[in-house]
């Protein structure tokens, strides 16, 4: 294998190039990113860096003496509209092609929006620039803020609002946030956290319009007007005030370039759990990919797949598989949120250390006499324990 | 010197936070004892609340790991090291020593 394109530069981008200059391969290295940044760090989005502690240089994911290292040519600010398979090509948006043996497959996943034409003041918070418009229109004094959707980026974002003395409301669909994830009890106790942040949580009803007010500046040229969000209409008839609205109801991956290459997409493009897809020369990694019948969302994902995709690819074959323990993380309202494990219904809850009602507790799933998932609200340190019982676990279990 | 706690208090495998500025953890490592700054270098957690194993603790957030012993990190997501401290025993009373009062910032 001469070339090997890495299409999509952030988390799992970088790693699986990481990963091929750490594995051997001496070719050809090359990364297209859409965004024009060098790999940064999501996480920190909601968080630190709305809140204003974490500036834009602490989300470097590199530094200049690895870029060095991993000698790649980085194409950035560019698109790829698509995969020739047979030509052995990645298409550029700007008309370039970049032939290539290999391809890793990392171009993530997009917010999802609302449907149809929104209102001015309605974000969406998942790249560096939708977080500098938040960040921005949250400076202007304090304000009317309405999220929609009561998962982890919206609690975040609610939280991080709170923080800088807004006013804020989330607007959750479901019955309860997080249910499906957590298990309803548990769920609840998550949920508690926004009324100890001082945040309204409505849910059970969806969101029917937004409602604008004719912008009161003249647009610039070239612009027609478009109105400012004021209120959101939620479908059991509220209407709350709204200056800024925060859209977090979850990711699409961005699999559309893909159309006409040959490969398998279904949310997400499908893979083996070696991350392979149906061409042994192309492989699959991170928030895009569906491997083993899983497209998980998680940054630990992203950053423990390439080893394995790499590893295949550079074999040509599916020579090793990945199946790790899920895990995720969310800070909110100053604690820390954290979860580990495959929790299935009909699991028993055990609350092994503080109480639900308490500042902070470690929740362990458990089935047939053992742990399945654990979930630590402010107890990082038992948690730890659990999570590092569950990776041997699985080893224990893994096919060698 | 910051008086920690005493060595019975930290028995092997269990870490203690001081709440210096920046804090600082303890450790305990198979009855050898050594500091470094409780803050992960890659991003906020505290690793005395860690997975310490051998002379490494593994950060409880995002699995980096330190060595104790030169506060580098092992492995990804951390690049950076953390600073490391010395720590004596006088009278069964653990004692820290900050690196910067001794002028040996790592």
């Amino acid at each position: 294998m001469r070339t090997v394109t890495v299409v999509g530069a952030s988390l799992a981008g970088l790693y699986a190039a990481r990963e091929l200059r750490a594995q051997g391969f001496d070719g050809r290295l090359v990364v297209v990113g859409e965004e024009p940044h060098a790999p940064y760090d999501r996480p920190p989005l909601s968080k630190g860096f709305l809140t204003g502690g974490a500036g834009e240089e602490t989300l470097a994911l590199g530094d200049a003496e690895e870029t060095d290292e991993l000698a790649a040519e980085w194409l950035l600010g560019v698109r790829a509209r698509g995969l020739d398979v047979r030509g052995r090509t990645v298409l550029l948006d700007d008309g370039r092609t970049v032939p290539t043996d290999g391809v890793v497959i990392a171009t993530g996943a997009r917010a999802r929006r609302l449907p149809g034409a929104v209102p001015a003041g309605v974000h969406t918070l998942r790249t560096l620039e939708e977080a500098r418009d938040l960040r921005g229109a949250l400076t202007a004094g304090p304000c009317h803020v309405v999220v929609i959707g009561g998962g982890f980026i919206g609690a975040e974002t609610a939280s991080s609002c709170a923080a800088l003395g807004h006013d804020v409301t989330v607007v959750e669909a479901a019955p309860l946030p997080l249910a499906g994830h957590l298990g309803e009890r548990l769920a609840a106790a998550c949920a508690a956290l926004h009324d100890r942040g001082g945040v309204r949580l409505l849910t059970g009803t969806g969101v029917r319009e937004l409602h604008g007010r004719r912008a009161s500046v003249t647009p610039a040229a070239g612009h027609r007007g478009r109105d400012t969000v004021a209120a959101v209409e939620l479908s059991d008839g509220r209407v709350l005030p709204a200056d800024v609205v925060v859209v977090g109801i979850g990711a699409v991956p961005n699999t559309e370039w893909l159309a006409g290459s040959d490969l398998a997409v279904d949310d997400g493009v499908l893979c083996d759990d070696g991350c392979v897809t149906r061409l042994p020369q192309v492989v699959a990694v991170g928030d895009v990919a569906r491997a083993g019948g899983v497209r998980s969302e998680h940054w630990t994902s992203a950053t423990q797949q390439p080893a394995v995709a790499v590893r295949n690819l550079l074999a040509g074959a599916t020579v090793d598989t990945t199946r790790p323990v899920p895990y995720f993380w969310s800070d909110q309202y100053g604690t820390r949120i954290q979860f580990a494990g495959r929790r299935g219904d009909g699991d028993t809850v055990r609350i092994t250390d503080g109480a639900l009602d308490e500042d902070g507790f470690l929740a362990v799933f458990e089935r047939a006499g053992r742990t399945t998932a654990a979930l630590a609200v402010g107890r990082s340190r038992p948690f730890t324990r659990v999570r590092r019982e569950l990776l041997s676990a699985q080893r224990g279990l893994a096919p060698v | 010197m910051i008086p920690v706690c005493r060595l019975e208090d930290l028995p092997a495998g269990e870490a203690v936070r001081v709440e210096t500025s920046p804090p600082i953890a303890v450790f305990n490592a198979d009855g050898e004892l050594y500091a470094i700054d409780d803050t992960c270098s890659h991003q906020d957690a505290s690793l005395s609340e860690g997975w310490l194993e051998g002379c490494l603790v593994e950060c409880p957030l995002h699995a980096a790991s330190f060595d104790l012993r030169t506060g580098r990190p092992t492995c990804l997501p951390a690049r950076r090291p953390v600073r490391t401290h010395r720590v004596t025993v006088e009278d069964d009373v653990v004692h820290l020593h900050l690196a910067a009062e001794e002028g040996t910032a790592a």
